[in-house]
């Protein structure tokens, strides 16, 4: 058996069938995505106007697309005017050599961890462990993921595929005591280990949930405040973030604050809500030393360019994935990499390669509830199929390819669909029991794996108009 | 009022009763309907699998075949969701064909919208004796049409219309993933029928044929009694 956990991976088929009989799994992922789309719909019904909200949160970030170079450059001089120093990683290496230099620079031993995205994503942990580092996750459930060895399956619950006896199980091992599996008492191991961290940290690592250019301020939204001891008690700030994550002013930023914890999880905001401004003042009691800003493009600016731009407005809520009827089966280490959902079966092809990952823009059925769930209406379905397009480009003509543009062709033919349709009855016809087949040959199998499939009606609706068409000139 | 039928390629070849019943319907609420018999299918299957250039030529020679003016009705959400958001997005760089894609999305209705939006109609007079659930098909959340189908079955009288547990959610079909994915897709039509024998209802209800073919056949599968309706079958029923 595979360990998709573990590991990223390109075998989707795989790691599809291992989840689909994975019972706690598909529990675990029941319980939480019905909970957390309770608490979408909840949010979004209790804000006056949620669509029209929604739409304007969607033209900032298209205006901040579109003029991203601008807002960038601000962000920068606004965050260097505050003493804060900015760095910009043309592609994950550079930002981990960028990081591992501030860390030996400064002189840093041990660095806690607020729950990044961007830092999975350019693979960090590993980087400052080779350069001598101790790096804790102080996310909860992002720690019990670095204790076993997983990787993270949901955007903002990480540990969703774990129960609290699985939590229990991986807490007693590390710690060499038996812990009972109840929630409070594991809760409180877990605070008890990470303020010891937090005390002893001299590096603190953080993403950005936003960045405003206008004042230079990084925004943490958390619910443990692990983002607010990240960023006190340590000397020097480390903040990551993906270049897409700037908005304009501080007058934008309550758009998203109050979408963001309602499109998440139904919460009016989070438990903490933390605004940065820059490292320590001199009269300042507490705060980093030291507050450096890594920008990453890593293929977005490639992205912003081309027809998947849409795909940069993601404020990474994770409603997508609680909406999705995939998702809640398959769970997030199915995708294979560090995005999951819906967003992640774009992401995904984009940030790594169309050609590794050819399953991902296919397993969905286009049911369009992402978009219906996105705070800022991302219009996901249309980039999945965006995405099959751009599959073609890389294979030369299949099977298939020739069959769809065969059925075109017939497709464009009356005279020819009418004979199609008559040679198709004649042939599934006399294999139905009571007009429905329980096996089809080919790629139908697929269908009848779990279906039965209707044959083609004896007369056609066409030929049945000519009796109904008597009624009116047609 | 006078109106053209869009039947649909599956409404055409495995569900002609709901073509008929839509007729019939429309025809009691005074609408004439004409049929133009070029049509053929919209092009979705193409569209969605990354087949654009082909997905084109059946655009094109669906617009074709809707050329006059009439209002389009067709009993079927995500043909409706075809015409009126991805015409217009196939034809974005053409300056001749944006447009007349543009104008049939604005002439194309889906059958509880037209009833519902245009015709003002909420009672079509309909009766049909029994206990019905209802699946929402999922494109009709593009369209934005939130209970247009619901408000018109709640009219239909002797029929009781009982809730579904997560009705919103997909069936599992999705065209080629219902055979790409027949394990994801699989499980997610179970869930689905499932539900449907756990409403204690006699018919399910969806305005879609894709969705209707796909539970209809795993209820089949399960041996479950309950009909699967087409919207327009139980509206048309008196």
């Amino acid at each position: 058996m595979n360990d998709y956990t573990r590991h990223e991976h390109h075998d989707f088929p795989g790691a599809v069938t291992q989840a689909l009989a994975d019972e706690p799994l598909q529990a675990a992922l029941i319980r939480l995505t019905g909970t957390l789309m309770d608490g979408n719909r909840r949010g979004y019904a209790a804000l006056a106007d949620s669509d029209r909200l929604r739409d304007h949160a969607k033209h900032i970030k298209e205006h901040t697309l579109a003029h991203l170079d601008r807002y960038l450059e601000q962000l920068e001089s606004s965050v260097t005017r505050l003493g804060g120093k900015v760095h910009w990683a043309a592609s994950a290496e550079d930002a981990r050599t960028i990081i591992v230099d501030i860390a030996r620079q400064a002189n840093c031993k041990r660095a806690v961890k607020a729950k990044s995205m961007t830092s999975e994503e350019i693979h960090l942990n590993g980087a400052l462990q080779k350069a001598g580092l101790e790096v804790t996750e102080t996310d909860f459930g992002e720690f019990i993921l670095q204790v076993a060895g997983e990787r993270p399956s949901h955007l903002v619950a990480p540990a969703v595929h774990h129960t609290r006896e699985s939590v229990a199980r991986v807490l007693s091992k590390h710690l060499e005591e038996v812990l009972p599996d109840d929630p409070r008492t594991l809760a409180l191991t877990g605070r008890r280990i990470l303020r010891q961290e937090f005390r002893q940290a001299d590096l603190g690592i953080t993403g950005a949930n936003f960045a405003v250019a206008e004042t230079g301020t990084i925004v943490l939204v958390t619910n443990e405040g692990n983002g607010r001891l990240t960023t006190t008690c340590p000397r020097v700030h480390v903040a990551i973030m993906g270049m897409e994550k700037v908005i304009p002013r501080l007058a934008d930023l309550p758009v998203f604050l109050k979408l963001l914890a309602r499109a998440a999880t139904g919460q009016t905001l989070s438990v903490y809500t933390t605004l940065l401004t820059g490292p320590r003042r001199p009269n300042e009691l507490d705060g980093p030393q030291e507050f450096h800003l890594v920008i990453l493009d890593n293929g977005r600016s490639r992205i912003l360019s081309g027809p998947f731009r849409e795909s940069l407005e993601c404020i990474r809520c994770g409603a997508c994935l609680n909406a999705c009827p995939v998702y809640r089966r398959i769970g997030g280490h199915a995708y294979g990499g560090v995005y999951s959902g819906p967003i992640g079966s774009i992401l995904t092809p984009l940030y790594d390669s169309v050609s590794n990952n050819p399953e991902l823009p296919h397993a969905s059925s286009l049911c369009g509830a992402c978009q219906a769930a996105c705070p800022v209406k991302i219009n996901i379905p249309r980039m999945l199929i965006g995405l099959r397009e751009v599959q073609h480009h890389h294979r030369t003509s299949t099977g298939e390819h020739l069959a769809y543009k065969l059925w075109s062709l017939v497709l464009r033919k009356p005279w020819l669909y009418r004979l199609a349709l008559r040679f198709a009855r004649m042939l599934l016809g006399p294999l139905a029991d009571d007009g429905w087949l329980k096996r089809l040959p080919g790629p139908g199998a697929g269908w009848t794996h779990a279906r039965d499939f209707p044959v083609p009606a004896s007369r056609s609706f066409r030929d049945r108009w000519k009796e109904l068409g008597k009624k009116d000139h047609g | 009022m006078k109106v053209s039928l869009m039947i649909t390629c599956l409404g055409d070849a495995l569900f002609p009763e709901v073509g008929v019943a839509t007729v019939k319907l429309l025809r009691r609420l005074g609408v004439e309907v004409d049929f133009p018999q070029g049509q053929t299918c919209c092009g979705q299957p193409h569209f969605n699998s990354g087949y654009h250039h082909e997905a084109r030529k059946l655009a094109m020679h669906t617009i074709r075949a809707f050329g006059h003016d009439n209002l389009v009705v067709t009993p079927s959400g995500s043909c409706a969701a075809m015409v009126k958001l991805e015409y217009p997005h196939l034809f974005e760089n053409d300056l001749i064909w944006h447009g007349r894609a543009e104008d049939l999305a604005r002439r194309t209705h889906e059958l509880s919208d037209f009833l519902i939006n245009v015709l003002g109609v909420e009672d079509v007079g309909g009766r049909c004796p029994g206990k019905a659930t209802y699946h929402m098909a999922c494109h009709l959340r593009g369209l934005g049409l939130k209970d247009e189908p619901e408000r018109l079955l709640r009219k239909v009288k002797d029929l009781e219309v009982v809730p579904l547990e997560r009705s919103d959610e997909c069936c599992g079909f999705g065209g080629s993933f219902s055979v790409r994915f027949p394990g994801i897709s699989g499980a997610m039509v179970e869930d689905k029928a499932a539900f449907i024998d756990q409403s204690g209802a006699d018919m399910v209800v969806a305005t879609d044929a894709g969705c209707l073919m796909n539970i209809a056949g795993r209820l089949r599968r399960r041996g479950s009694k309950v009909r699967p309706m087409h919207l327009a079958q139980v509206l048309e029923k008196t």
